[in-house]
């Protein structure tokens, strides 16, 4: 058989930019017939962009995609649908206030009519018990109800049922992330069978081993470009790793010497999921990395963190104000009806009143004071927040919290998507208010950006794993703690 | 050109320009006469609605799902509580009106507390805490016929060269209201929660207390409001604030501000409030009935608000 | 499958206390509406009769029809404020156009809800609250009512007088049209397929999109079926009151809203539950008058019993999710 035809799904130099970062950069990815792809990369290095184009969710800057060998102009979700190519996505789409045999409906319009609720209720059923022989799931169960364990398994087992629509490739984004070591094995070796009946899937996931040991052939990505695709048998963990993370390395961010003298205890936090006695210890004048991969209790940590400073909380000690810069802009940062000052103010509105009244001369100085220290690019700082780039806004928004009263600054993975010359320039920025006696506690996916740290802790699961000090920390060592799978 | 622009960019004053459209509609119709006393009837009357739209307003600025079902309920009892505490006498206005503004702040901080302790939509803390208060009414108005003090009455009728005290005093009140809004922690607090209120708690905001008096302000302003009612119409009564439930909201909508919450516009209120009544009173000199004049209200309720659109569902 | 001792393992149980504490609340409705009649069966024992039920829910059709034509919209995360005044709307046609030239009364009716459905697309299009759209109808349909009759009066149809007036054996009819309302609602909305596309445009409307599902259709479908509700429930009470009044379906909206929650419905997320709505509407239909005059308690107070029993209801609702977490 020809190459070309038994490809299911073929993508070439697809591109994909969200304002001015480029999430895809020309990425060229082919799945076959019968193959089980993995996919592995960093986060933000545009693996779910470019699953989110497989499915018909996104659609390309740039590039073509071509399905069974046929170019496809007006690809959606509907069509990939149609063409047999279905996704479970990350974040779960399941309904809450439904059941499972009832979601399963809403994926098969073919289950209508009378005696529906049986169908549905035996093709799920069916489906679970071939994938997770003891799931312990009913199909009349509430969605809402199950353990989030369970909702995976019910949106994976879903995306494997039969109906009208024709069922060729099954993109699988981190199906196992909340399953436990039992339940992962059972789908992982469900998707070998899928596979050597005839089926394709691509398979992401953080976890190392799985991919290596499920997949025929692995794809790694990295800054929204494929570096490195061969057969599965090919790599290794280490080369994984290394190809993940660059191996070429990168000199560290010239170490300033040691701190030798201890600054006065500033936040000293424990996980809630922590079990041994770990825990996360800032003092003063320290910039304190949380790493590991997105997702895995790092926000949740700075959040707690944040509410002990109004609120005694227990395990959590907070000794001076705290403010936070927010990584999620729209969402838990911007405030989109206001002028770039209006959001750089509101901090600090204690500070720029004359009186009872916000003196709107204040205001003005404070935010020109605070455009020309972290350098917002803008005429007019009255403007709204959304003339500004992306990488402004967060420097809007570093600039409120700066220009609080804050001697603790939380930072929740800020950089995220903002172009290198803001980040250098908030670099030098926090390295600056650090040494004044300033507590950074610095959240990020971006490995470089811990080399600005004095201390890294690694977070899994919930859990520090790791605490490096700024003589051990290597990049290897971050992702050996969070991929942590075989060790 | 630029003042053309202006207009776009500040949708309420379309609220003022519709005012004025329907004045001089009437005006016209009438061939001049009653010009003026149709604008000083339009200031006292529009009065009572500006000052619940004010309360409302800060209260749905909080954001989506945040509304006060509870006004008309409020101000029924509030006015019975003002008119008993006066007794008819003089020496006790200014204790009645203390007392009804107790008694909306006390309905207002009720319906927080029952927001935060029962974590119900305030639509349906408002309204349960409405179906009470309306009871609690009934049974104490009960054949309550008392009439304002005289000194009262003649106060909230008191018109000084044809505009009438209470909406000076509201003017000033407004003009109050809008530096709270725009001037004041407090009313930055409140754009801020309503823009994002998970924002507005990372940034330091205090959400839990600013929402707590936001609801106490919309209550006593109800509280008030019902006392100056039962002055003006010379008596208390269980149904006076019956119209000021969706009164109350559609001054706020009309009056560009956005139901989304986290954008308000107190100006607006007083352009749309005169715009309502005179509204009605233009329908009522061109002689169309009651019908005709509520749904051509509904309407122009329904059309602001399309033509607004694109903004968030309330809720 | 081995049993699951309660509290034991909760790692592997397979529904967590979230199903235990949704039970619980889906007895709530059911729990309050027997807690009131146990209340009037002891004040007077007379009432748990034939003819006792005849009169005490004697308004309960139309308020269980228009709770659940509120409740299909609070399916799909919107709130009509205007079924009130459109209940007294659809009472003004029914009493007039309808029993006078009943070809144009059915017609207003119909094009009535085809302006609901037309509501629904204009709220999704345009992405509007429903919570203003719906108040400024409530004005539009107010309006329309007092044009149709302008004082009180009019008379309903001599065969709907005959509907609501029927006798069935044994089983009082308001109960058993409120058995026969729950029945078809609970199969429509619960049962069939597309009731569960609708259910879940509420739940989780970005994944029904994403299977391919069109929200405008569905939004359209739970307003429309809103307006059919609320034309069946302006008919209902004519059929009981006789005649019409401009202003007789005002009390509703709130009725409607409160009875849904009664029901143990929620505001968002597509949880709402039929037989539910028609209980709770039940419940506050009886603890409206009858029972407080039977507990002495002056109909002053009426009212208020239907904020309390919301709130207790509410209240005991938040218990249940604390202690089951």
């Amino acid at each position: 058989m020809l190459q070309a035809i038994a490809d299911i799904v073929r993508l070439d130099g697809a591109e994909k930019h969200f304002g001015a970062v480029r999430a895809l950069n020309g990425v060229d990815f082919h799945v076959g017939a019968g193959e089980c792809v993995g996919l592995v990369g960093h986060n933000g290095a545009g693996k779910s962009t470019l699953m989110h184009m497989v499915a018909g969710t996104l659609r390309p800057d740039g590039g073509q995609i071509a399905v069974r060998g046929n170019a496809e102009a007006s690809y959606s979700v509907a069509r990939a649908l149609e063409l047999g190519i279905r996704c479970v996505f990350q974040e779960l789409s399941l309904c809450p206030n439904l059941s499972v045999a009832e979601n399963t409906r809403i994926n098969h319009p073919a289950l209508a009519g009378f005696g529906w609720r049986r169908k549905a209720a035996d093709l799920i059923q069916t489906k679970l018990d071939e994938i997770f022989p003891d799931h312990g799931i009913s199909a009349d169960d509430v969605a809402g109800d199950l353990s989030i364990g369970r909702r995976q398994m019910v949106e994976v087992a879903r995306a494997f049922t039969l109906t009208r629509e024709p069922l060729h490739l099954v993109i699988l984004d981190e199906p196992t992330s909340s399953l436990d070591a039992h339940t992962a094995g059972q789908l992982l070796a469900f998707v070998r069978r899928f596979v050597t009946s005839g089926g394709s899937c691509i398979l992401i996931s953080h976890v190392l081993g799985e991919v290596l040991q499920n997949a025929d052939r692995i794809v790694v990505m990295r800054d929204g470009k494929v570096v490195a695709a061969d057969a599965a048998g090919a790599f290794d963990r280490d080369k994984l790793v290394a190809a993940m993370g660059g191996a070429e390395g990168h000199q560290k961010a010239a170490a300033e010497t040691t701190k030798t003298e201890v600054g006065a205890l500033r936040v000293r936090a424990r996980p809630a999921r922590q079990q041994d006695g770990k825990e996360l210890v800032a003092r003063a004048g320290e910039i304190i990395g949380l790493a590991g991969l997105a997702g895995h209790g790092q926000t949740d940590l700075l959040l707690a963190i944040f509410s002990a400073a109004s609120r005694a909380k227990a395990g959590v000690e907070v000794t001076a104000p705290v403010a936070l810069v927010a990584g999620d802009r729209q969402a838990d940062g911007i405030f989109a009806q206001w002028s770039i000052a209006q959001n750089i103010g509101i901090r600090s509105l204690q500070r720029l009143r004359n009186g009872l009244l916000i003196s709107p001369q204040r205001e003005a100085e404070f935010a020109d004071f605070w455009k020309k220290k972290i350098g917002i690019r803008t005429p007019d700082m009255n403007n709204n927040i959304f003339s500004l780039s992306g990488g402004n806004q967060q420097k809007a928004l570093f600039a409120r919290a700066l220009g609080s009263d804050a001697e603790i600054v939380l930072m929740d993975d800020p950089m995220r998507g903002v172009d290198i010359g803001t980040k250098l320039e908030v670099y030098d920025l926090v390295r600056e208010e650090a040494a004044k006696g300033r507590t950074f506690l610095w959240y990020t996916t971006e490995t470089e950006e811990l080399d600005n740290c004095d201390q890294v802790y690694v977070f899994k699961n919930g859990r520090i794993v790791a605490n490096l000090g700024r003589d051990e920390l290597t990049e290897e060592k971050i992702i050996q703690s969070s991929f942590g799978d075989a060790a | 050109m630029a003042s053309v622009r202006m207009l776009f960019e500040k949708p309420w004053l379309w609220s003022f320009v519709g005012a004025l459209l329907v004045w001089a509609a009437t005006v016209s119709f009438t061939g001049g006469y009653g010009a003026g006393g149709m604008v000083t009837a339009a200031l006292s009357l529009a009065v009572f609605t500006v000052i619940v739209g004010v309360g409302q307003m800060f209260v749905i600025t909080l954001g989506p799902g945040n509304v006060d079902l509870s006004l008309p309920a409020n101000i029924g009892l509030a006015s019975a509580v003002a008119m008993k505490v006066m007794g008819g006498s003089d020496s006790m206005i200014l204790v009645g009106l203390l007392a009804a503004l107790a008694c909306g702040a006390a309905i207002g901080a009720i319906n927080y507390l029952l927001i935060w302790a029962l974590r119900i939509p305030p639509i349906i803390a408002t309204l349960s805490a409405s179906f009470i208060i309306q009871s609690v009414d009934i049974s104490y108005g009960r054949g309550l016929q008392i009439k304002p003090p005289p000194g009262f009455a003649d106060f909230t009728n008191w018109q000084v060269l044809g505009i009438p005290a209470l909406a000076i005093l509201t003017v000033l009140f407004t003009i109050g209201a809008a530096l709270a809004l725009q001037r004041m922690i407090y009313g930055r607090s409140v754009l801020a929660i309503g823009q994002n209120i998970r924002a507005a708690w990372l940034a330091g905001v205090h959400v839990g207390r600013i929402r707590f008096l936001t609801y106490t302000l919309c209550g006593a302003l109800g509280g008030i409001d019902g006392a100056l009612l039962a002055g003006y119409f010379r008596g208390a009564n269980v149904d006076i604030g019956n119209e000021y439930l969706l009164a109350s909201i559609a001054v706020v909508v009309i009056g560009g501000t956005s139901v989304a919450g986290g954008k308000a516009n107190v100006p607006g209120v007083w352009g749309a409030g005169l715009f309502l009544v005179l509204l009605l009173t233009m329908l009522n000199t061109f002689g169309v009935s009651a019908g005709v004049r509520l749904v051509l209200t509904g309407l122009i309720i329904v059309g602001v608000i399309t033509a607004a659109g694109g903004e968030k569902a309330v809720r | 499958m081995t049993a699951i001792v309660p509290g034991t393992v909760p790692k592997s149980s397979p529904r967590g206390s979230g199903a235990r504490a949704r039970m619980l609340r889906s007895l709530l409705p059911a729990l309050s509406l027997a807690l009131v009649l146990i209340a009037i069966a002891w004040l007077n024992p007379r009432a748990i009769s034939y003819f006792g039920f005849n009169l005490m829910l004697n308004l309960a059709i139309p308020i269980a029809l228009a709770t659940i034509a509120q409740m299909f919209v609070i399916a799909g995360n919107e709130l009509d404020l205007s079924i009130g005044t459109f209940v007294g709307f659809v009472g003004c046609v029914t009493a007039t156009w309808l029993r006078d030239a009943p070809l144009i009364g059915v017609a207003v009716l119909l094009g009535s809800i085809g302006v609901y459905a037309l509501l629904g697309a204009l709220i999704h299009l345009r992405n509007l609250p429903s919570i203003v759209v719906t108040l400024g109808m409530s004005f539009v349909w107010q309006g329309l009512a007092i044009l149709i009759l302008p004082k009180p009066g009019g008379k309903a149809p001599d065969w709907l007088l005959a509907i609501m007036s029927f006798k069935p054996p044994y089983i009082p009819f308001p109960i058993l049209a409120a058995l026969i309302i729950a029945a078809v609602v609970h199969f429509g909305l619960m049962r069939t397929s597309y009731g569960v596309i609708l259910r879940g445009s509420g739940g989780n409307a970005a994944a029904l999109r994403r299977a391919g599902w069109s929200l405008l259709r569905t939004k359209i479908v739970l307003f429309a079926l809103t307006g059919l509700f609320g034309v069946l429930s302006g008919m209902a009470l004519i059929g009981i009151t006789t005649s019409a009044d401009a202003n007789i379906g005002n009390g509703y909206t709130l009725l409607s809203i409160a009875g849904v929650i009664l029901g143990g419905g929620e505001f968002v997320g597509g949880r709402v539950s039929p037989i539910g709505a028609v209980i709770g509407a039940l419940t506050l239909a009886l603890a409206a008058s009858p029972l407080l005059t039977f507990m002495h308690i002056p109909p002053d107070w009426q009212v208020a019993a239907n904020g309390a029993i919301l709130i207790i209801v509410l209240a005991a609702r938040v218990l249940i999710s604390r202690r089951e977490r």
